[in-house]
């Protein structure tokens, strides 16, 4: 056991009690969480940062506003219906198109504008926000993902996340559905996470329940040296979150959309530590050396060059 | 730098506790382990006397200073007569008076002791040195006697003390030679007027010196009989001497009584009296003798004892103090080896909740409960219906659950069922709370995983909370919490890997492994 934890240890590998206490707590601040816990907030910031996110079609924050609706989405075909408080994806409704006055789920089945009412209301009501408390909902831009992952990806939302450590990517992981998730990225509940290079932008190594895997559980496909494109408009774009929530230690979530490039779907003040077994590394030499850099540049692209000094 | 002072400040709090619980031990005899019990001794002196019909007036020496003995309490027994204790120079002397005395008179003076190591010397302060005595004038032959004695012992000794030694030596030798033989006269070794003889001699020497009367406490003897000691002054302080062997201080079991040459009883108007001491012992709960001690030294350390609470509240706070302990087991199962629970004291409050229902029966009554709960909501999610009434109504399906669990083991003749307590109800539909939030958050296997997790260290919690040597000393010792919080502010501060995580990272480390094997084949 002892030779254990020595090996964690020269791999550099950051556990909960050190991640807590070395980073999370010095350097994310509890005033600055409400920049990451308000989606309707982050999205705000976002956009007026110039920062790409899914276009935020309306709010809704109370039952009456829910006549306005049909405003809101207007002639468009799609979007998607989301609790601003929501966790885990419960609560999201995706529209892909509509027939009539009908609206068609990706799975093929129709409901009508009454279905969509009711789950609004459940939204605000708090049925999917955790402890209950009255929520909003948000229609938003549904983002049509790249093609790319559809081998690798068992239906769901592949994103990608990106450490960002004081403003500088650190560290980053592809996250694909798998049949155990249930379509969620969500690595706790079964999803496969793939290292990326970070210089190149194409995958590594991949874990699946903490374990090393080398394909997809479901489809059986190699998972490494898969190029995500546009990887430097993606550092680029996580390393401005950090200008956005200056939070030290930052869970950067982006979805790469065909038409529209990378967004920015989320940010996490607490994000996990399996990316270090996606990426075969422990992350405490890449944080030590960005630590040892006593003046950050502010510019991004100055940022994103320092990523090659320490890998 | 704020590290190492954050490690100072709690290397304080430890030795604090440590210290504070250490002193208790010392000066209070508080004991480390529960329900020991050690004997106190109970000393009787029983003064009889004839009345004449007409006032007297008893006069009794009783103990101040109990030399080897730590007084807890005394008790005057005397029926129809004024008492009066006064403490004069020397001794205490407790007066009992009557107008009319007649017939067989009985008084009593009863006190109760413990064994007392540090033994104070208060002594040494309250009397004031003594005048030397003047040299008397002796007879012959005693008087060349005396001074070949004297003369010879001085030259074999270097000091008061050690010449007292030598002198009892010589006095007491069993083959006399003549001048001893002369000085013996008429003094039998062992009684008072062998004391007196001593104390004659040494006032040829210029010595102080007085008689001490006590009695040896030894198991098993009821009737017990004063005996005279020689205590010498060497112009500091006084000192015993055993009269027979000449060896310096008291034997353990010897307790002052009195210190006088005089005669300890003293009646006015009465005849025939007698003065008997009789000896008794009995089991006595240590706990309870630290109390008594404390409340005679009138020790600061006793100031935050527990025992002067009322007995409802001592009974509260044998549980509270339980609790940080429950945390202790809590913070090490999270932080160090990394079980995962629900909430931060959930577990606190399942094993509090154990407590109550007995462990077993308490792991049964939470799966069942908690495992039917689970199934209703479930129920009740397909509704949509929102959290608060949501979880009112898992409430009452708990109550529901085990009202039926109550009849129906009522019916069956097990007794167990009814002892559920209010408390468990609303654990348990807290736990059914947390563990369908958990099951949103983290999925089913990640929600069975906490309760199991919970359970775990419930279970733990409870046999460390319930741990009868561990409730003594918290109670006994609520210093300790300090050191408790030492604990918490040391884990705080723990960044190193969890247990569980060098299973999580169990393939990081092995291809570590692998790497450091390729690196030496490639160099």
């Amino acid at each position: 056991m002892l030779k254990r934890i020595q090996k964690l240890r020269e791999a550099g590998v950051v556990g909960i009690n050190a991640r807590n206490r070395s980073y999370v707590m010095p350097h994310n601040p509890r005033k600055l969480y409400k920049f990451v816990d308000d989606k309707v907030y982050t999205k705000q910031l976002a956009e007026e940062a110039n920062i790409a996110v899914p276009k935020l079609y309306g709010l809704i924050t109370t039952v009456h506003e829910i006549n306005s609706f049909n405003q809101i989405i207007h002639d468009k075909k799609d979007f998607v219906v989301k609790p601003a408080h929501g966790s885990g994806g419960k609560g999201i409704l995706v529209i892909d198109n509509r027939r009539g006055d009908l609206f068609i789920k990706p799975n093929n089945t129709a409901i009508n504008s009454e279905a969509i009412r009711y789950h609004i209301e459940n939204i605000l009501g708090g049925v999917y926000s955790l402890g209950g408390q009255v929520d909003q909902a948000i229609i938003e831009y549904r983002v049509k993902f790249d093609p790319i992952f559809n081998s690798i990806s068992y239906q769901g939302v592949p994103d990608i996340r990106m450490l960002i450590y004081k403003g500088i990517p650190a560290m980053a992981m592809l996250r694909l559905p798998t049949q155990q998730s249930d379509g969620k990225a969500n690595l706790h509940q079964g999803a496969v996470g793939v290292g990326i290079n970070l210089m190149t932008g194409t995958t590594t190594l991949a874990v699946c329940n903490d374990r090393r895997v080398y394909e997809h559980p479901d489809f059986g496909s190699a998972l490494s040296d898969v190029h995500i494109p546009d990887w430097q408009q993606l550092l680029f774009l996580s390393a401005s979150c950090y200008q956005l929530a200056p939070l030290g230690y930052l869970g950067v979530d982006i979805v790469l959309d065909a038409e529209l490039g990378p967004l920015i779907l989320e940010l996490n003040a607490r994000p996990g530590l399996a990316i270090q077994i996606a990426n075969g590394q422990g992350l405490k030499h890449r944080l030590d050396a960005i630590d040892k850099i006593k003046t950050l540049p502010e510019k991004i692209e100055d940022r994103i060059s320092i990523i090659q000094t320490i890998l | 730098m704020r590290e190492l002072n954050v490690k100072i400040f709690c290397l304080l709090l430890a030795l604090t506790s440590l210290g504070l619980m250490y002193a208790k031990v010392k000066t209070l005899g508080l004991p480390l382990v529960p329900n020991q019990t050690s004997s106190i001794w109970a000393v009787e002196a029983r003064v009889e006397f004839d009345g004449l019909g007409r006032s007297s007036t008893v006069n009794l020496d009783i103990p101040d200073n109990l030399g080897n003995f730590l007084k807890l309490d005394e008790f005057f027994v005397s029926r129809n007569y004024g008492l009066n204790v006064t403490s004069k120079q020397k001794d205490r002397r407790a007066e009992w008076s009557i107008r009319n005395a007649k017939g067989k008179q009985r008084l009593y003076y009863r006190i109760e002791v413990v064994p007392e190591d540090s033994v104070s010397k208060s002594d040494t302060i309250k009397y004031k040195i003594p005048v030397a005595p003047v040299k008397p004038e002796y007879e012959e032959p005693l008087a060349s006697a005396i001074e070949d004695t004297l003369g010879k012992v001085r030259s074999e000794s270097a000091d008061i003390f050690t010449f007292v030694s030598q002198l009892l030596v010589q006095l007491n030798d069993p083959s006399p030679n003549k001048n001893i033989f002369v000085i013996q006269k008429g003094a039998v070794p062992g009684t008072e007027q062998w004391v007196k003889r001593i104390m004659y001699v040494l006032e040829g020497a210029r010595i102080s010196s007085r008689m001490v009367n006590g009695i040896s406490l030894d198991d098993g003897v009821k009737d017990a009989k004063l005996i005279s000691w020689l205590e010498v002054h060497n112009g500091q302080t006084w000192e015993g001497f055993d009269p027979l062997s000449g060896n310096k201080g008291y034997p353990s079991n010897f307790m002052r009584w009195s210190i006088s040459d005089e005669p300890m009883l003293n009646v006015e108007g009465g005849r025939n009296e007698h003065l008997r001491f009789t000896l008794s012992q009995r089991p006595y709960s240590e706990a309870d003798i630290s109390q008594e001690r404390a409340k005679t030294k009138q020790s600061f350390l006793n100031s935050w004892s527990l025992y002067k609470l009322a007995l409802a509240s001592q009974h509260v706070y044998q549980i509270l103090l339980m609790i940080p302990l429950g945390a202790l087991v809590v913070v090490l199962m999270r932080t160090v080896v990394g079980v995962p629970c629900f909430g931060t004291f959930m577990p606190i409050l399942i094993s509090l909740a154990f407590r109550e229902t007995e462990l077993l029966w308490g792991i049964i009554l939470f799966c069942l409960i908690t495992g039917s709960g689970l199934a209703f909501r479930f129920f009740l999610e397909r509704l949509n219906l929102l959290l608060v009434p949501r979880l009112s109504a898992v409430l009452v399906m708990v109550i529901v659950l085990m009202l039926t669990i109550s009849l129906m083991s009522n019916d069956l003749d097990i007794d167990r069922g009814i002892s559920i307590a209010l408390f468990p109800i609303v654990i348990l539909t807290m736990v059914i709370e947390r563990l369908s939030i958990t099951w949103e958050e983290a999925g089913a296997f990640g929600a069975i995983k906490e309760g199991l997790g919970s359970l775990f260290i419930a279970i733990i919690g409870y046999f460390v909370m319930t741990n009868n040597q561990l409730e003594h000393l918290m109670f006994n010792f609520p210093e300790l919490l300090l050191f408790i919080l030492a604990i918490f502010l040391t884990a705080g501060r723990y960044t190193g890997y969890r247990i569980s995580e060098l299973i999580r990272f169990k393939d990081l480390a092995n291809e570590e492994d692998k790497n450091a094997k390729t690196n030496t084949k490639t160099s």
